[in-house]
């Protein structure tokens, strides 16, 4: 279990938990980013914030100091929505 | 419009295609563009439904959720419940869907459904469903929900248009409902808690919409529009609240676990295939978001785009300036026996109009080349690249179309602070546009470029100056726009989040459609003020009148040819004018600018609209009517200036101390009417507008002071 910004660019997690009384995390639940959902960091803009994750089929930028309260779990073998034909 | 008139709503996420079905169904032209968040305020037309049934159809900003959070989406929702002053609930809501991410298309699809309104769903963007080879069995989803229409459409070929119509027709007879989701039942009981204490506190059963708004979002608008307000209202909600979690939801994201978990069981079969391609977007921005090479395409890009504005506009400018004159040339001859009017006439209506329309070609082009941006996909990449570098003042990366387009004139680049939907981030990007250098700025930092600091230190220093003139006012805006936001705005921040949307060809139509409207929204604003303002001041410096100027001249100094005697005329007729009179008693006030009364001629006559100083500084150093910033007359005449009195006396007016100080000036001051009335427009009231009037305008001033004493102290 590790916060969103510890996640390196490319890897995959499944989200854990998240914190329904911030805004942030209820715009990401109304976009469909719910407990349970697997999700990928895509990249970190070239500043270092913010990151572009990909979700349900699509790309969202968010920013960390805003998205802290989003607890993934890291797995290698989670693919988000489809599976990657590039390794 | 009779209260009978059908209205049906167009609602959907952000980028899903509205407006580009708006105009298909109605013939008009929204503006459309790939950029969330492109329809900021809703627009309706007439949309022939077959059968002689016409229906107003209203555009609508895009929204992800019914819980609004932003002043936009608070549009929406108040539009759909007919809580907005002056408009009715609408008959019927059709609902554009992206069929590339339908289920969370759909989340919103299922709270409208709690409205009780007849609803039909448009799923747009076939095309790309179709490049996807995603399948979608519409009918059994139309089965699924209630039997409401569904309809593939691919809106910007025109694909499907003819069904909505048959659609919009058929849910505005039948008055189908799409099914609502069946509560937990501790939910469910939940909402009757709130219904009945607000039945017994006003006396009026809410809609179940309602109540899940006041039981399911943080903020409280719902509760005070439905007028309730006793003083338990708190206690009650939490209440409805804790049986909530006493099914197991957390109250503030059961919502959209409901829904979601409704949704999923809904599609099960309904979307088939999808190849795993998932479009262009992940190699293009591989490249264009790249830790390095994505910056240097960025800057590359804005550059080349800013060589490209001037270059271009050059020469459409010029063509319009040469045109004026020539017009200003054929009248004058012809107007010669009524001096008022002809100076009405060449002075005051072609150099008004004349004053707006040599902006027009800048305009259009930065709005042409930001459109290509927008619809192409990369403004939101520009959006994530740049969001850094303005989130620590307060800003956000969707700050930055704004900020660019304040470059070509602040009025678009106001209006475009819409699609912020952090409403603290908008008003302090809607306070820094004006500080963007415009192209009406131009004019004078050309003017005083080419005449004293190319001369005196080569035509490299003179576009270092260009330069750094066109970076003050951001220089300046950034740190208000910081104190702006941390201490005085007292408004709860949203969060920043951006959907990337696909990348994709331009459409010119839709590119030129909306270079079109930015212009015309310039041309309305701005025009009509410039216009206007120039014909008054034009009036202040003309009259009064003395019939004897001229042969007072003559008298005094026989020795002047004729044309010297009417400049000079001109000259002692605007020093006597109301405008001259005006300016020497302000004059004290700019002296620590080293301006002198001709200079604060200029700059007062040049408080409604900025532009008019070039023009007036030719009227007040006697070189005739009609200077342009490139004329050599003007450029002679200012360099041989010199103070008459004081301790100053014969030294030259315009020293390196003072054209820098009037530059920084000009960069600074808030200088144009049109800007001040949509700045009040689009922050609700005059106060923001009146802060920043004066908060520009004593900035510019201290600026211009410290410019003018350090520089004078150095050199
Ligand atoms: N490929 C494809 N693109 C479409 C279709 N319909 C619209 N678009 C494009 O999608 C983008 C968004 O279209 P808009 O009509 O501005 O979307 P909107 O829903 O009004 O967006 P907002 O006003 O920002 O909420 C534009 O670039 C359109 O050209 C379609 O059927 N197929
Ligand atoms: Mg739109």
């Amino acid at each position: 279990m590790t916060p969103l910004s510890q996640l390196l660019p490319g890897q995959f997690g499944k989200l854990v938990s998240l914190n329904p009384d911030q805004a942030v995390d209820q715009r990401l639940m109304a976009l469909g980013l719910l407990p349970g959902m697997a999700l990928k960091l895509v990249r970190r803009a070239p500043l270092g914030d913010p990151v572009a994750i990909e979700f349900g089929g699509q790309v969202v930028s968010l920013r960390l100091a805003e998205a802290e309260s989003l607890i993934v779990d890291v797995a290698a073998d989670c693919p988000v929505q489809r599976p990657k034909n590039t390794p | 419009m009779s209260s009978k008139q059908i209205t049906v709503a167009l609602v959907g996420n952000p980028n899903t295609g509205k407006s580009t079905l708006f105009n298909a169904l109605t013939g008009l032209r929204q503006k459309v563009g790939n950029y969330p968040g492109v329809t900021v305020a809703r627009k309706s037309g007439r949309c022939d439904c077959g059968d002689g049934l016409k229906v107003e159809l209203v555009d609508l900003p895009g929204l992800y959720s019914l819980a609004a959070a932003s002043p936009d989406e608070q549009v929406v929702t108040d539009v759909l419940l007919g809580s907005l002053e002056g408009s009715q609930q609408p008959d019927a809501i059709v609902v554009v869907l992206d069929v590339t991410n339908l289920l969370r298309n759909l989340f919103l699809a299922s709270q409208l459904a709690e409205l009780n309104l007849p609803l039909a769903l448009v799923l747009n963007q076939a095309d790309i469903a179709h490049e996807q080879g995603l399948k979608i069995d519409t009918q059994l989803l139309s089965q699924r929900l209630g039997g409401v229409p569904v309809v593939l459409t691919s809106a910007w070929k025109g694909e499907g248009i003819a069904s909505v119509r048959r659609a919009i027709a058929e849910v505005l007879n039948k008055k189908t409902k799409m099914t609502k989701l069946i509560w937990p039942s501790q939910v469910e009981s939940a909402l009757g808690t709130i219904v009945q204490a607000i039945q017994a506190d006003t006396g009026q059963a809410p809609s179940s919409a309602d109540a899940q708004r006041i039981l399911f979002s943080s903020n409280a608008h719902t509760s005070d529009r439905l007028g309730w307000s006793q003083p338990q209202r708190e206690l009650i909600v939490r209440q409805a609240r804790d049986q909530v979690r006493s099914a197991g939801y957390n109250p503030m994201a059961a919502e959209p676990l409901i829904h979601y978990a409704h949704l999923r069981k809904i599609l099960e079969g309904v979307i088939a295939g999808g190849t795993g391609k998932q479009g262009n977007a992940a190699a293009l921005d591989r490249v264009l978001l790249h830790r390095v090479i994505g910056p240097i395409l960025f800057t590359g890009i804005m550059l080349g785009l800013f060589a490209s504005v001037f270059w271009l506009a050059k020469f459409p400018m010029q063509w319009i300036q040469s045109g004026v004159d020539f017009l200003k040339a054929i009248i004058a001859p012809a107007l010669v026996s009524t001096p008022m009017l002809q100076s009405l006439v060449t002075d005051g209506i072609i150099a008004g109009v004349g004053a707006f329309l040599v902006f027009l070609p800048q305009i259009l082009i930065l709005f042409l080349f930001i459109g290509i941006l927008e619809d192409s996909g990369y403004m939101a990449r520009a959006a994530f690249i740049m969001d850094r570098l303005f989130s620590w003042c307060g800003l956000n990366g969707k700050s930055f179309v704004p900020l660019l387009s304040g470059f070509a004139c602040a009025i678009p680049g106001l209006l475009s602070t819409r699609t912020i939907e952090d409403p603290k981030a908008r008003l302090a990007t809607a306070f820094a546009v004006p500080f963007m250098s415009c192209s009406a700025r131009f004019p004078v930092y050309a003017l005083m470029c080419a005449a004293f600091i190319g001369p005196l230190y080569g035509p490299g220093w003179e576009s270092v100056v260009m330069v750094g003139m066109h970076c003050v006012g951001l220089l300046f805006a950034v740190p208000t726009a910081f104190v702006l936001t941390r201490f005085v705005l007292k408004v709860k921040p949203q969060p920043f989040v951006l959907e990337l949307p696909r990348y994709q060809m331009p459409k010119p139509s839709d590119v030129l459609w909306r270079m079109w409207q930015n212009a015309a929204e310039f041309v309305s604003k701005a025009g009509t003020v410039i216009f206007a303002m120039t014909i008054v001041i034009w009036a202040l410096c003309y009259f009064p009148r003395d019939a004897q100027m001229a042969d007072r001249i003559k008298a005094a100094e026989p020795t002047l040819s004729e044309h010297e005697i009417q400049s000079r005329t001109q000259a002692a007729m605007i020093e006597q004018s109301w405008m001259g009179r005006f300016g020497k008693a302000v004059q004290p006030v700019f002296d620590p600018c080293g301006f002198d009364w001709k200079i604060t001629v200029g700059v007062l006559a040049s408080f409604p609209a900025r532009e008019v100083i070039v023009s007036t500084l030719g009227v007040t150093y006697s070189i005739g009517k009609g200077a342009e910033a490139d004329s050599q007359n003007l450029r002679t005449a200012m360099q041989e200036a010199k103070w008459m009195d004081g301790p100053r006396k014969s030294t030259p007016i315009f020293s390196l101390a003072a054209v820098l100080a009037l530059m920084v000036f000009f960069a600074l001051c808030s200088q144009c009417g049109p800007t001040i009335a949509t700045l009040a427009q689009e922050t609700g009231g005059w106060k923001w507008a009146a802060i920043s009037f004066f908060y520009m305008t004593i900035l510019a001033w201290v600026m211009a002071v410290v410019v003018y004493q350090s520089v004078i102290r150095l050199i």
